[in-house]
């Protein structure tokens, strides 16, 4: 009951006319940056960080909540109009989506899409708000070696588990592992791979390696790329849904958000596996089948909010254990730095009003979000018209502008044009961008717990192993290494065994 | 059963990979490169360890350079045995044709411009001449309308975040007149 008790007071904080205006303009520009063609949620949040810059961190993170929201909207908006998803997590919305758009029920998917979305993220929230507390007296137990372990399989985790290549997965980890190591050793004072340059003293900061490789990188790439006819836009008028498509959506939303929640709330979970699997279970389950594949509105409603509630589920691993899984993620970590705040288990502790805040601000977000994305569909869907040297022009001034707000020098510029080019090449050998950015996140300090185990253990390696916990953690690390393997050499012969 | 078919189909069906990827070599020559770095640096941080740090700074950076030179010859075997990665596809992506390094180095040139001229000029007309000049790079030829949109653009951010919220942007040779 303590926790309603500080939600309730989040809730009182929030209720100030200024800071409503604030969760206001977070959702306003957080869906109109994240309709925009090319930009994910992750971008909108890394792009939108230094507006934030000159606020006090409650009214930030008021803001932050509807950006997170608005932008995750507006990503399955521009998938459904213009069947070209922003993020892996929105793949699947564009398979039923795009097809009900075509169909000329654009308004219906759209809808289905905002109301699913409120559904699940309330719901996403309310668990966040019930499980966070046993995680936290979960986390407060761990010791560094915990951690280490922990953060390893968060590692393994973005390699292996998504993406199609481990090898690819493991180069980009590693190179943002390298650019996290960049400034003074933390424990010795030494400095590391600085050039002797002193303003690399301090590192890189994750806001330029966020827009560097996300915003800069990308617009290199489309650049190079650039389609010179834009794709069409689907018109859209204002979203609404009969009887029966509320007949057949509801289910589906409650489903994908029991999928979403839990795999977002797992270190090694994300977006990608449950909305499949949502969409999986709605095409099995439907009394349509035959309208899979040309617009079910199932196949928008349960991986929509599979998404979503898996957006929220992120949420817990973050806040308590200080452990993003996913791109959004990972920048609002950042975004919890730049103000000196370090989230973890003891966060809820010396943070508590702020994080109820936060999470209050997140209820309202979501429920704006809904008010405002009902009437304004039409508005958004003419964003995606927007001409596309206007549109990259913005997204690198706003990349600059950010960029060198951080620390007001211009040596983060050239620091963010070399991380562009980064991104460019990633995008071209098709080395996946989340590794990168959870190592420099996770790196440093992932190095300070395994230094901080082995000084426990006065050095020796046995100190790594810890407890209990971090047995299960390397066990589970084990498994997923292993598990291809497994598919090769058990599963494989078995099968051609049974085949022949 | 159907689908172990079908998969035999999609990959019969693939372009058949005359030489692969070689552009993946460069990358494998960048790891080992950087690993290669990596380790130098670490080499010359002195060894400090201590009662309270037993590993010093240099074990982890060691590590780290020797995993980036094991992943690049693992790379290069990948690439040799056909690997390669989807390049990224996107609503604006047109994969088809090859890369436009024009408008790559016109865009790349506009952005250093902007980089050295944003403390001596400001923000607002560095960040201006960064929206127009990417836009030009773009293909865009509205010289007179793009001029009125950067100009706009940078003033409202300068304003807004600089004066309104205390975002650090220089004023540069505009100061006292903004």
């Amino acid at each position: 009951m303590d926790n309603l008790n500080n939600l309730m007071q989040g809730f009182a904080d929030v209720m100030d006319p200024l800071n409503l205006l604030l969760a206001l303009v977070g959702v306003v520009i957080g869906t109109a940056v994240g309709v925009l063609p090319g930009i994910g949620p992750a971008m909108t949040v890394a792009l939108l960080l230094p507006v934030t810059y000159g606020m006090e961190p409650v009214q930030a993170f008021i803001m932050f909540a509807g950006i997170f929201y608005g932008g995750m909207y507006g990503g399955s908006t521009t998938s459904i109009l213009l069947n070209t998803p922003g993020e892996s997590s929105s793949v699947v919305t564009a398979i039923e989506g795009n097809k009900m758009a075509k169909a000329g029920r654009a308004a219906q998917a759209l809808a289905t899409a905002a109301i699913g979305s409120f559904v699940a993220g309330t719901i996403g929230t309310l668990l966040l708000v019930l499980v966070t507390p046993f995680v936290v007296d979960f986390a407060v137990s761990l010791g560094a070696p915990d951690y280490f372990a922990l953060m390893l399989l968060a590692f393994i985790a973005v390699t292996s588990v998504l993406g199609s290549s481990r090898i690819r997965g493991f180069i980009s980890l590693l190179l943002g592992l390298t650019i996290g190591l960049v400034g003074i050793d933390s424990v010795s004072g030494q400095q590391r791979l600085t050039l002797g340059v002193p303003q690399l003293a301090d590192g890189i900061d994750v806001v330029v390696v966020a827009v560097g490789i996300f915003a800069v990188g990308e617009a290199l790439w489309v650049a190079a790329h650039l389609r010179r006819k834009p794709a069409e836009v689907i018109p859209v008028g204002r979203p609404w849904m009969g009887k029966k498509d509320w007949k057949r959506s509801w289910k589906p939303w409650l489903r994908g958000t029991a999928y979403g929640f839990p795999f977002g709330a797992l270190p090694a979970g994300g977006a990608e596996i449950p909305t499949f699997l949502s969409y999986a279970t709605e095409k099995r389950l439907t009394k349509h089948p035959e309208e899979f594949g040309k617009g079910a509105i199932e196949g928008v409603a349960g991986p929509e909010a599979a998404n979503n509630a898996s957006a929220a589920g992120t949420l817990v691993p973050m806040l308590a254990i200080g452990l993003p899984t996913n791109a959004t993620a990972a920048v609002m970590l950042a975004a919890f730095q730049s103000y000196g705040i370090q989230p973890g288990p003891l966060l809820f502790e010396r943070e508590a009003s702020l994080v109820w805040v936060l999470i209050a601000s997140l209820f309202i977000g979501n429920l704006l979000l809904l008010l405002l994305n009902l009437p304004l569909a039409p508005a958004w869907a003419k964003l995606l018209q927007i001409p596309r040297p206007y549109l990259y022009a913005g997204i690198l001034f706003f990349a600059s502008m950010g960029a060198y707000a951080v620390n007001a020098q211009p040596l983060d510029l050239f620091i963010l044009l070399t991380l562009g080019l980064l991104g460019f090449a990633m995008r071209r050998f098709g080395l996946p961008v989340l590794p990168l950015i959870v190592g420099v996140i996770l790196g440093p300090r992932a190095e300070l717990q395994g230094r901080r185990s082995l000084q426990l253990s006065g050095g020796e390696l046995s100190g790594l192993l810890g407890g209990p916990v971090s047995y299960t953690v390397y066990a589970v690390i084990a498994l997923v290494l292993v598990w291809p393997l497994i598919g090769r050499f058990v599963v494989r012969p078995l099968r051609a065994r049974s085949a022949a | 059963m159907s689908s172990q078919v079908e998969e035999q189909i999609v990959e019969d069906s693939r372009p058949p990979r005359e030489g692969g990827d070689r552009a993946q070599y460069g990358v494998c020559a960048f790891l080992a490169l950087l690993g290669t770095a990596v380790i130098v640096d670490a080499l010359g941080i002195p060894h400090i360890t201590s009662g309270t740090d037993p590993v010093g700074p240099r074990a982890v950076p060691l590590i780290l350079g020797g995993l980036l030179l094991l992943l690049a010859v693992l790379y290069a075997l990948d690439v040799a045995r056909g690997g390669r990665g989807e390049p990224e596809a996107g609503e604006d992506v047109d994969l088809s044709a090859g890369s436009d390094w024009r408008t790559v180095v016109l865009l790349i040139a506009v952005f250093l411009a902007n980089a050295l001229l944003i403390e001596r000029l400001g923000w607002v007309i560095s960040g201006g001449l960064l929206f127009w000049g990417t836009a030009f790079a773009l293909g865009n030829r509205h010289y007179i309308r793009n001029l009125l949109i950067s100009a706009t653009l940078s003033l409202t951010t300068f304003y807004a975040f600089a004066i309104g919220l205390g975002v650090n942007l220089p004023a540069g040779v505009l100061q006292g007149i903004l």
